[in-house]
C-alpha cells in the first residue's frame, strides 16, 4: 500500500512516525500479545475455519464480500500468534506455514478492523466453538493504534479526549452547553457539586444534536429527588480510546470518571444513553485500572427500571402505536442490559413489536465502533443500515425507540438518506415525557 | 518387519507419542499464559456463571433461531460428518477390539453395530466430507479463510475413511497393504493432530465454558 493510503487511515502520528516498519510490526504484535491471557489464545487457537461467523456480521450479510468475515478480521494476528509465540511457533516458522506479518498486510487490515466492524459481537453469539470473535477484533485494533495504523479520526479524537476530557475542539466547554440546556429545557441541572451519590454523565452527540434527551434524563432524577451531580472534568462518558485501539489513552479517558466519582464519594456513576460509554466504564474500566472500582456503574435505564420495580416511579401509560425497539449491542447484547428497556417500556404501556433479531440478537446500528466518526464508512454503513431498517419496518412500527445516542446518530442519517418514515427517539424521553405526578 | 507390522507396531507407537506429548503441550502453552484477574462487579453470581458455562458447552452445537436459516446447510454436513465418523470409530467392530487391545482393557458391553451399517454409515460420512470439502472450496468466504491446515486435515480423513471402506469393501490390492494405509494414514492423524485444527477436539469445550462463563458474569448473551 503506498504511503500516501497509510497516511490517509493513520492516526496515532503516524504520518511523523519515524520508526521502520519492523518497529511499527513489532509495536503492534507487542501491544497485541500484552493484551492476552489464555482465554484468549484459546480463542485464537480454536478457530476450525467453519466461515459461520460470516453469517452473524451484518456487513458480510449486506455485501456478500469474503474479507467482511469477523475472523478474518483477526487474521494477521491470529497468523502473528502461531508463528511467533504459539506452543508449536518454530515449526510453523521453519515449514513457512505461517508467513510472517509485514507492515503491508497490517496497512491492508486497517479497513477490516476500523472501517467495517462496530465491535458489535455478534459474531461471538454463532461461532460454534464459542469464540470471542469481536474481542480478538478488539484486541487487533490494539495492535493498530500502537503500529501508528488506527483510523485518524479515532485517534486524534482519542489523544484530544485524553489530554483535555473533550473528544472534540468546541466552542463552548460543555458545562456551558449544560447549564443552556437546563435554561432552555427548564429544568435545574447540579453541576460540580462537592459531594453527591450518583455522578452523572451525558454523551457529546446528545450534548449537541440530542440536548432535550439529556434534560429529559435531568428531569427524571430531579423529579426522583436523586442526589446526583454533573462534574465538569467529566461529563463525558465515552471512550475514544476504546474505539481507536489504544488501551493507554482509554485507561486516562476513564481514570478522569473514576477519579471524579471517587472525589465525590459517588456511590454510582450513571452512564446515559450511550452504548460504548456504558461498555467501557461498565466493563473495561476497571480492568484497565486493575481495581475494583468504590461505585457501582449503572445505564440510566437500568436505573430507571429499579426506580420503577420499587414503586419510587410511576408512568402514565402512552398511546398504543406500534413501536420497535433497537437493542444496543453494547448495552445489551455485550453489557447485558437486556430487561431494563423492556420494564421501562412496559410500565409504559408500550405497544412493542420485537423486531425479528432483537435484545442480544439485534443487529447492530452499523454506527458504532467508531464508524459513525469515520466518513468513509459511510456507503458500507448505509448497506448494513438497510437491513436493520427493512427489519423494522417488517413489524408494522410506526415509533422506533433506542436507548443508545450513538445509535440514533446512524439511524438518523440512514433514515435521511433511505427517506424512512420512522425517526429514532430516545427511550429516557419517553419515560421523562410521561412521569406520573403524584 | 512388513508393512503391516511396521504400521501398527513401532509407527504407531511414535504416532502416539506425538499425540500425546503434542496435545498436552500445546494444551499447556496456551493454559501457561494464565488467567486474568477480573475486577468488574459482576451481573451476576460465579454460581450461575458456571452453570451458564456448563449449558454453552451443549447447547452451542444447537444454533440460535436467528441465525438457523442461514448457517443449517454448513452445520448438518459438519455435524453429520463428525457423527459418522464417531459412529464408526467407537460402533464399528474392528475398531472396538483395536481400542481395546490398544488400552490393554476389555469391555464386553462395548456395544457394536453390525458392519453393514457401519459401512453404510462410513460412505454417508465421505459423502457428507466430500460436500464439505466442495463447500470449502466453492464457498467464496470458506475458501478465503482456508488455509494448508484444513485442507490437509481433510486429506488425511479421507485417507483412513477411503482405506477403511476399500478394506471392508475387500477393493483390489492385497488386504495386508490397504489395512496397512488404514493404519498409516491414522497414525499420520495422530501425528499431525497436535500442530493442527484437529485440536478443536480438545479446546470445543473450554472454549465454549469460557464464552458461557465470561458472557455470564456480565448477564451478555451467550
Amino acid at each position: 500500500m503506498s504511503t500516501t493510503a497509510t497516511q490517509a487511515f493513520a492516526g496515532a502520528g503516524a504520518a511523523e512516525d519515524n520508526r521502520t516498519a519492523e518497529q511499527r510490526v513489532e509495536g503492534a504484535m507487542s501491544a497485541f500479545a500484552k493484551s492476552f491471557g489464555a482465554t484468549v489464545a484459546w480463542n485464537m487457537e480454536s478457530c476450525i475455519h467453519c466461515g459461520m461467523c460470516a453469517d452473524a456480521c451484518h456487513f458480510y450479510i449486506a455485501t456478500e464480500e469474503a474479507k467482511y468475515i469477523p475472523i478474518w478480521k483477526a487474521e494477521m494476528f491470529k497468523r502473528a500468534f502461531r508463528r511467533e509465540s504459539g506452543a508449536f511457533a518454530p515449526f510453523f516458522k521453519i515449514l513457512g506455514l505461517k508467513k510472517k506479518v509485514t507492515l503491508d498486510d497490517l496497512e491492508e487490515w486497517q479497513e477490516l478492523l476500523f472501517d467495517s466492524c462496530n465491535l458489535c459481537g455478534r459474531c461471538s453469539l454463532i461461532c460454534p466453538m464459542g469464540l470471542e470473535v469481536a474481542e480478538l477484533i478488539e484486541i487487533g485494533r490494539r495492535g493498530m493504534y500502537e503500529a501508528g495504523l488506527a483510523p485518524k479520526e479515532l485517534a486524534e479524537r482519542a489523544a484530544l479526549q485524553a489530554e483535555t476530557g473533550v473528544p472534540e475542539a468546541v466552542e463552548k466547554p460543555y458545562a456551558e452547553l449544560l447549564k443552556e440546556i437546563g435554561e432552555k429545557h427548564g429544568v435545574d441541572i447540579a453541576l460540580d457539586k462537592a459531594k453527591a451519590d450518583i455522578m452523572v454523565c451525558a454523551p457529546r452527540n446528545d450534548l449537541n444534536r440530542n440536548p432535550s434527551s439529556v434534560a429529559a434524563m435531568v428531569k427524571v432524577l430531579n423529579k426522583l429527588g436523586a442526589d446526583y451531580t454533573f462534574r465538569s472534568d467529566a461529563i463525558v462518558a465515552e471512550n475514544y480510546g476504546y474505539y481507536a485501539g489504544s488501551s493507554g489513552l482509554q485507561k486516562t479517558i476513564a481514570k478522569r470518571v473514576v477519579d471524579q466519582a471517587k472525589k465525590i464519594g459517588a456511590s454510582l456513576v450513571l452512564v446515559p444513553e450511550c452504548g460504548h460509554a456504558y461498555y467501557s466504564l461498565r466493563w473495561q474500566a476497571a480492568e484497565l485500572m486493575g481495581e475494583t472500582l468504590p461505585f457501582k456503574v449503572r445505564h440510566v435505564t437500568e436505573y430507571l427500571a429499579e426506580q420503577v420495580e420499587a414503586g419510587k416511579l410511576k408512568l402514565n401509560k402512552v398511546d398504543g402505536l406500534p413501536t420497535a425497539f433497537h437493542d444496543p449491542c453494547q448495552i445489551v447484547r455485550k453489557g447485558g442490559v437486556t430487561e431494563a428497556p423492556r420494564v421501562l417500556m412496559s410500565e409504559l404501556g408500550v405497544n412493542l413489536k420485537e423486531v425479528f433479531n432483537h435484545a442480544g440478537f439485534s443487529f447492530c446500528c452499523a454506527g458504532g465502533g467508531g464508524m459513525n466518526d469515520i466518513e468513509r464508512t459511510r456507503p458500507l454503513r448505509l448497506k448494513a443500515q438497510e437491513i436493520k431498517l427493512r427489519e423494522v419496518d417488517d413489524t408494522g412500527a410506526k415509533r422506533f425507540l433506542t436507548t443508545c445516542s450513538d445509535c440514533r446518530v446512524a439511524f438518523d442519517d440512514a433514515g435521511e438518506h433511505f427517506n424512512w418514515d420512522k425517526k429514532t427517539e430516545s427511550l429516557v424521553e419517553l419515560v421523562a415525557d410521561n412521569i406520573k405526578e403524584s | 518387519m512388513s508393512i503391516l507390522e511396521f504400521s501398527r507396531g513401532p509407527m504407531l507407537h511414535f504416532a502416539l507419542l506425538v499425540f500425546v506429548f503434542g496435545v498436552i503441550w500445546r494444551l499447556l502453552a496456551v493454559v501457561m499464559l494464565g488467567f486474568r484477574k477480573k475486577y468488574s462487579e459482576d451481573r451476576h453470581s460465579n454460581d450461575k456463571a458456571l452453570m451458564v458455562g456448563t449449558a454453552t458447552c451443549g447447547l452451542r452445537s444447537w444454533p440460535h433461531k436467528e441465525f438457523i436459516g442461514r448457517t443449517a446447510f454448513g452445520e448438518v454436513v459438519g455435524y453429520g460428518y463428525h457423527i459418522g465418523m464417531f459412529t464408526v470409530v467407537l460402533l464399528g467392530a474392528p475398531h472396538v477390539i483395536f481400542w481395546q487391545n490398544l488400552f490393554g482393557v476389555s469391555v464386553p458391553w462395548w456395544p457394536t453395530l453390525p458392519g453393514a451399517i457401519i459401512t453404510a454409515v462410513s460412505v454417508l460420512t465421505v459423502v457428507l466430507m466430500l460436500t464439505a470439502t466442495v463447500r470449502r472450496y466453492m464457498h467464496k468466504p470458506l475458501r478465503q479463510i482456508s488455509n494448508f491446515d484444513d485442507y490437509f486435515t481433510l486429506a488425511i480423513l479421507y485417507a483412513i475413511m477411503i482405506s477403511g471402506i476399500w478394506a471392508v469393501l475387500g477393493g483390489p490390492g492385497r488386504y495386508e497393504y490397504i489395512l496397512a494405509a488404514h493404519i498409516i494414514s491414522f497414525n499420520l492423524l495422530l501425528i499431525w493432530f497436535p500442530f493442527g485444527k484437529l485440536m478443536h477436539a480438545f479446546y470445543i469445550f473450554p472454549t465454549r465454558f469460557v464464552n458461557g462463563y465470561l458472557h455470564a458474569k456480565k448477564g451478555a448473551t451467550t
